[in-house]
């Protein structure tokens, strides 16, 4: 990878506040033009990261790098970074066009640019005509669309995005995070962006990186991280999951619930203990007879697009499924999937060692794909 | 509820009824009243008239004016570095505190401090400047009022900056701009609120500070205070003391007025 296609590098940066560690030694790049995406929950240190690059805290620790260059000693105003805060923080005794023009302004822009380009990144977030609102009188969604033109205006090499989105009903939500996709893609700008909402980071990121307790526990793409969680704390948060407890057998077997079955993971030592996470909406209701497993159903409940089923296997483990048929409350029914739908993740495996791993035998996976054993789509 | 909010109401009415409207509407009566009793409007003609009354009201109004001005540049700045302080609301206590003390007792401890054998005249003496005449002079009065006015000006100033939401500084530094721009362009607008009302409670009642006048500037400072002092209780003048009162009473609405609150692009409603 060229250097000048990375935007920001993390070096073994740490914070503390006061003694209390908020970031512990953390390193990591971000490339030009991607959509990323810090997920975790609140207090993991996500928003410390964006206010470190947007320059209103400063590392105890390492060095930060924006555009190849050490920002140690460069204060907020002097980087070409932008932020939309989770609150807005707009000016509230000014209206939309002099929130928009504000940074212009302060780079002392003649005017006549200043109203080209303002009116242009209106137009852009769908608000033209809305120059002489004022702030009080804009709904969220607006406010929130004023907040994303007034960074933009100034043609950042970055956008942070602090939980933009939580102020705003569903609807809204969804609307504005393919807008917000859509803008990006567009403009080709990096984006960070941070929130709590596993929904949020995988519809629209290039690139998640999943937080916990100062710490990345792990990055890669949507699909990979909702696949191949590294363990039961990224599984978790990354939408609903069935978590047992397991044994490796060898490689491609694996056994829980009392019995064996074939999967595409391997590289443990033999007899490992192992967590294995199977998706609610990869389990199949089947017949008794039929399928890997057998669960009593327990409860059942209509979510709309699907039913939401939670039974007991014969060993004691809570299974959900998600399923578009209904069933019933005490009826005992087989459990479907196929192989490439039971993850296993190693307990305590770093990162690097988990990528490796995956690395090497998600070719062996794939040729049994080839072989027939079906796909998951 | 309703019927039980009336209820719960009534004592507020009877309150501003009795001690608001009613003393108000005495005053306008009584300030069409003449020495004798009778119907008359001598009392504004007079008023409009006497040189004497409209510098007394120029005066007021020009001593009301440089109070305010003093405290203010006082107390912003004060204010603004209290809420960077870390035990903010404790300094604005002790800043508050005097306050709490009688102002008679405020200015009797100015004379103590201001008379000729007082503590700024010993220090004067053991620097070698000599003793001088301090009290009953206009600036020591503009000193000791604006001292006395000072907490008035602090608490709303205080307030609003305080108010001022953390992300709104950051925001503006993010969008470029430094430490001196941030406070000329998001800060001090966003404060001007708590200056406006600041204002209403100090140039109001400078207008009609009667004690103070006498006791540390002797009677040098006549403000429409003391001319209306002097008209109910010496020369038992009570029209042309009440005229004064509503007169003060315009020039208060007048201040509110200048002061109002302003609001930038929202179209006139």
């Amino acid at each position: 990878m060229l250097t000048e296609e990375i935007i920001v590098s993390f070096d073994q940066v740490e914070k503390k506040y006061d003694k209390e560690s908020v970031l512990k030694s953390i390193s990591f790049e971000l490339e030009k033009g991607k959509f990323y995406t810090l997920l975790g929950p609140s207090g993991c240190g996500k928003s410390t990261i964006l206010n470190l690059i947007a320059g209103f805290t400063t590392p105890t620790e390492g060095t930060i790098l924006i555009n190849g260059e050490e920002t140690k000693n460069t204060p907020p105003n002097k980087r070409k970074v932008n932020t939309v805060f989770q609150d807005y923080a707009l000016f509230p005794h000014m209206n939309v066009f002099d929130n928009v023009a504000f940074g212009l302004k302060m780079k002392k822009m003649n005017k006549q640019d200043i109203s080209k380009k303002v009116s242009d990144v209106l137009k852009l977030v769908r608000l033209a005509g809305f120059e002489e609102r004022g702030i009080a009188e804009m709904s969220g969604g607006q406010k929130q669309r004023v907040a994303i033109a007034r960074a933009l205006v100034n043609e950042p090499d970055m956008l942070l995005l602090d939980e933009p989105l939580s102020a705003l009903d569903l609807k809204l939500r969804t609307d504005m995070q393919y807008e917000l996709r859509e803008l990006q893609r567009r403009l080709g700008i990096t984006f960070l962006f941070v929130t709590h909402d596993q929904e949020e980071a995988l519809a629209m990121s290039d690139e998640i990186m999943v937080m916990k307790e100062g710490e990345i526990i792990q990055t890669g793409t949507p699909n990979d991280i909702y696949d191949e969680p590294i363990n039961r704390y990224v599984a978790d948060f990354i939408g609903e999951s069935n978590i047992v407890e397991g044994r490796m057998v060898e490689d491609y077997v694996v056994s829980f619930a009392g019995k064996r079955f074939a999967c595409v993971d391997g590289g443990m030592t033999s007899n490992e203990k192992v967590d294995v996470v199977i998706r609610p909406e990869d389990l199949v209701v089947n017949q008794a007879d039929e399928g890997g497993l057998q669960i009593s159903v327990q409860s059942q409940l209509f979510r709309g697009v699907h039913y939401e089923i939670v039974g007991l296997d014969d060993e004691g483990n809570s299974w959900m499924v998600h399923s578009t048929k209904k069933t019933e409350i005490g009826k005992r029914v087989g459990l479907q999937f196929d192989p490439q739908d039971i993850h296993i993740m190693r307990i305590n495996e770093t990162e690097e060692a988990f990528d490796e791993r995956i690395e090497q035998f998600s070719g062996l996976s794939s040729t049994s794909e080839v072989r027939g054993e079906g796909a998951d789509d | 509820m309703t019927r039980q909010r009336k209820l719960l109401s009534i004592p507020y009415y009877l309150w501003i009824v009795l001690f608001v409207v009613f003393p108000v509407l005495l005053l306008l009566v009584q300030s069409f009243r003449g020495l004798d009793g009778s119907f008359t409007l001598t009392n504004i003609q007079t008023y409009f008239t006497s040189q004497v009354y409209l510098t007394m009201t120029m005066q007021s109004f020009l001593y009301a004016f440089l109070i305010t001005v003093l405290t203010l540049a006082i107390s912003y700045p004060a204010a603004y570095f209290l809420t960077q302080t870390k035990h903010k609301q404790l300094w604005l206590l002790v800043l508050i505190l005097p306050t709490w003390m009688n102002i008679l007792l405020k200015a009797y401890a100015f004379i103590g401090i201001l008379s000729q054998t007082g503590f700024v005249n010993q220090l004067l003496e053991t620097i070698g400047i000599g003793a001088q005449q301090l009290l009953f002079t206009r600036l020591s009065f503009l000193i000791v009022a604006t001292y006395i006015e000072i907490p008035f000006m602090l608490l709303p100033v205080f307030n609003a900056i305080d108010e001022i939401d953390g992300s709104m500084v950051l925001a503006s530094r993010d969008l470029g701009a430094n430490e001196w721009q941030t406070f000329r362009s998001v800060i001090f607008p966003i404060s001007l609120s708590g200056v406006r009302s600041g204002i209403q409670a100090v140039f109001i009642p400078s207008l009609s500070l009667f004690m103070l006048t006498r006791l540390i500037a002797g009677n040098r400072v006549i403000t429409l205070g003391t001319a209306i002092e002097q008209n109910f209780l010496v020369t038992q003048n009570w029209g042309m003391g009440s005229t004064m009162g509503i007169i003060l009473i315009l020039i208060m609405f007048a201040v509110m007025y200048v002061t109002r609150k302003r609001r930038k692009g929202v179209p006139g409603r």
